[in-house]
């Protein structure tokens, strides 16, 4: 790691570099093992539990490991691991579609704010700010509330409550390159302004957007579980908030359905925000080491 | 010196004007987005009504005008504290909301000096004992509590020590039943206060920790530090005396900056443990599709976020001298 055995050892070719930063962070290949398993459990989700996550399989409320039943049976006797494999499927896709909605927005945002600075950059920053002070869970229930629970007004809703940070990030990345010579050199030879914002700048901040965006993709898969939880999901989608909310009720004889699911959202959560500190070390070297 | 900082409390309070405006816009525009509208309310509660008494009652409440002069009147409703009525419960939203405020301010200001005050003290633990066991057990807690849902802590605590260990009530403020007085009933209130308090500060306790971490470590490398040690100054002291002071100011300007993020977490908190307060109200009201009093709480949880962030911007000009004006 010292710099004297860097300068011995030829330098290894610039993709196995990335590798190389992100595998030194122990945490973070942890992190990315768990999350491999997470996506091969929503993928044969349908293949290992064919059958509707919502059937009544079982009678109600059977305890871990009777029968069939991994995690036990929740009140109306619905399989609960069942629902976790499928919980699977909606938490991380959720997650990452909302992710990419307000990475998108924000990065529109931020980058128009950032590249034309003056009345422009003062009218978004303001609205930029109004999302920001507003209270973000309580805005997401009432936008869910109002378009009535979908998979589409879920997305939304955490879409619309997610992208100021990354429009203020995306700014003052985009201030600190504008006036960069490799920037100005294009701008002077002609190139009209979406490419220069597309193909010169974007490139060359899309490494803590990354970070940022993947960071994001756990915070989604909270909101999401919170809004399920209270029943603001799509009611036709088995959801891990779904499970632990309606285990709530009979949390004092049946503990486990409100507990398997909760585990599973904290490790999946736990996971990629070990992902996301693995990437900020291998994309961001300089930061790492100040902490 | 006075003036420049009434100053800048002056432009400060001026630059939130247009955002509570805005604000006020979009609450207005969800209430147009929503289906329906108060009169579909009323007709609904009363259970049949004609088209021509309807049409009547919408031109009786204005809802017959073209948006901008609605949006007019709107803006004028609410700067007179006009919240409008709920009909679910047959009360003006604004005295709902103030009934509910006690609780939620019991909740949140517990939790804020709970989740500070542990947090600053973690976070000083780690620091100071760089790279040890200590810091690598309070760094992991910290990543754990930061992904757990807060939901799903309540509902684990109140398996183990309610139903299990039986320490804690399951829910609820106090022991109606028990008619407390004075002392006896700050108690009971306290008793039933644990749980929550302790699962809404978990995740800003994780936060605190962390920033408190970093925040001492980017000072411990300032030159003034070297300056102190080359004079002589005892480590202890360097730590306490030094870097501490200077440590905690981005820990104080988060606390403010969290508010926003805690009356989320109120919602969700409050709903598990049955806490009588704004979250419970607007948990209440989504499931009685009492969008009036929803809106309300929108509105005033975020003109709350609004005045916290004022108070901390103003409160650091006096811990923080070198801050522009």
């Amino acid at each position: 790691m010292t710099d004297a055995a860097a300068a011995t050892v030829p330098a290894p070719p610039k993709r196995f570099m990335f590798w190389r930063r992100f595998a030194r962070n122990r945490s973070a290949l942890v992190g990315l093992a768990f999350l491999f398993l997470v996506i091969l459990l929503a993928a044969i989700a349908p293949v290992i539990y064919p059958a509707d996550p919502f059937a009544l399989v079982g009678r109600p409320m059977l305890p871990p490991l009777s029968g069939d039943f991994l995690f036990g049976t929740d009140t109306l006797g619905r399989d609960v691991a069942a629902g976790i494999a499928h919980g699977a499927r909606t938490s991380l896709f959720i997650g990452v579609v909302a992710t990419l909605v307000a990475v998108a927005f924000g990065t529109l945002m931020g980058g128009l704010a950032g590249y034309y600075g003056g009345w422009i950059d003062d009218l978004l920053m303001r609205v930029t700010e109004v999302f920001q002070t507003i209270p973000s869970f309580i805005f997401a229930i009432l936008l869910v509330a109002i378009m009535t629970p979908s998979m589409e007004s879920v997305v939304i809703a955490i879409a619309v409550v997610s992208w100021p940070p990354l429009a203020r990030l995306v700014r003052a990345e985009f201030i600190s390159l504008r006036n960069r010579e490799f920037v100005q050199a294009q701008v002077l030879m002609g190139m009209p302004d979406w490419k220069v914002i597309l193909i010169q700048i974007l490139p060359n901040a899309i490494s803590p957007i990354i970070v940022a965006g993947s960071l994001l993709i756990a915070t989604a898969i909270l909101t999401e579980s919170a809004l399920a939880f209270l029943g603001l999901g799509d009611p036709n989608i088995m959801s891990w908030g779904f499970q632990v909310g309606a285990g709530r009720t009979v949390l004092r004889r049946a503990w486990w359905i409100c507990t398997y699911p909760g585990v599973a959202i904290l490790l999946t959560v736990l996971a990629i925000n070990l992902v996301g500190e693995g990437l900020n070390d291998a994309l961001n070297p300089r930061l790492r080491e100040r902490s | 010196m006075p003036n420049a900082r009434l100053r800048y409390v002056a432009r400060r309070i001026v630059q939130a004007i247009p955002i509570l405006l805005a604000i006020v816009v979009l609450n207005f525009c969800l209430l147009k987005l929503a289906p329906g509208d108060a009169v579909d309310v009323l007709a609904g509660e009363a259970g049949s009504a004609t088209p021509e008494y309807m049409a009547e009652l919408r031109a009786k409440f204005g809802l017959d005008q073209p948006l901008p002069v609605q949006l007019v009147r709107y803006v004028g409703q609410i700067a007179t504290g006009d919240f409008g009525y709920s009909f679910r419960h047959e009360m003006p939203v604004w005295d709902l909301i103030v009934d509910r405020l006690g609780p939620t301010a019991i909740l949140m200001v517990t939790t804020i000096v709970l989740a500070v005050g542990v947090g600053v003290l973690l976070g000083l633990l780690a620091a100071v004992n760089l790279n040890t066991w200590k810091d690598s057990v309070i760094s992991i807690l910290a990543l754990v509590s930061y992904a757990t849902p807060l939901f799903w802590v309540g509902l684990m605590l109140i398996v183990v020590f309610s139903i299990n260990l039986g320490w804690f009530p399951t829910s609820g403020m106090e022991n109606v039943a028990a008619f407390y007085e004075g002392w006896d009933r700050v108690w009971d209130i306290a008793h039933h206060l644990v749980l929550p308090a302790i699962t809404l500060s978990l995740f800003y306790l994780a936060l605190y920790t962390r920033l408190m971490r970093a925040s001492m470590l980017e000072q411990a490398g300032m030159d003034y530090v070297t300056t102190a040690r080359a004079k002589g100054v005892k480590e202890g002291r360097i730590t306490f005396k030094h870097i501490l002071r200077n440590a905690l100011l981005p820990v104080l300007t988060m606390a403010g900056v969290q508010v926003s993020a805690m009356i989320g977490g109120s919602v969700i908190v409050e709903t598990v443990f049955g806490w009588p307060g704004l979250g419970q109200l607007a948990f209440e009201s989504l499931f009685a599709r009492d969008l009036n009093l929803l809106l309300g709480i929108f509105f005033l949880s975020a003109v709350l976020v609004l005045v916290v962030n004022l108070l901390v911007d103003i409160l650091y000009t006096f811990l923080d001298p070198r801050i522009e004006l």
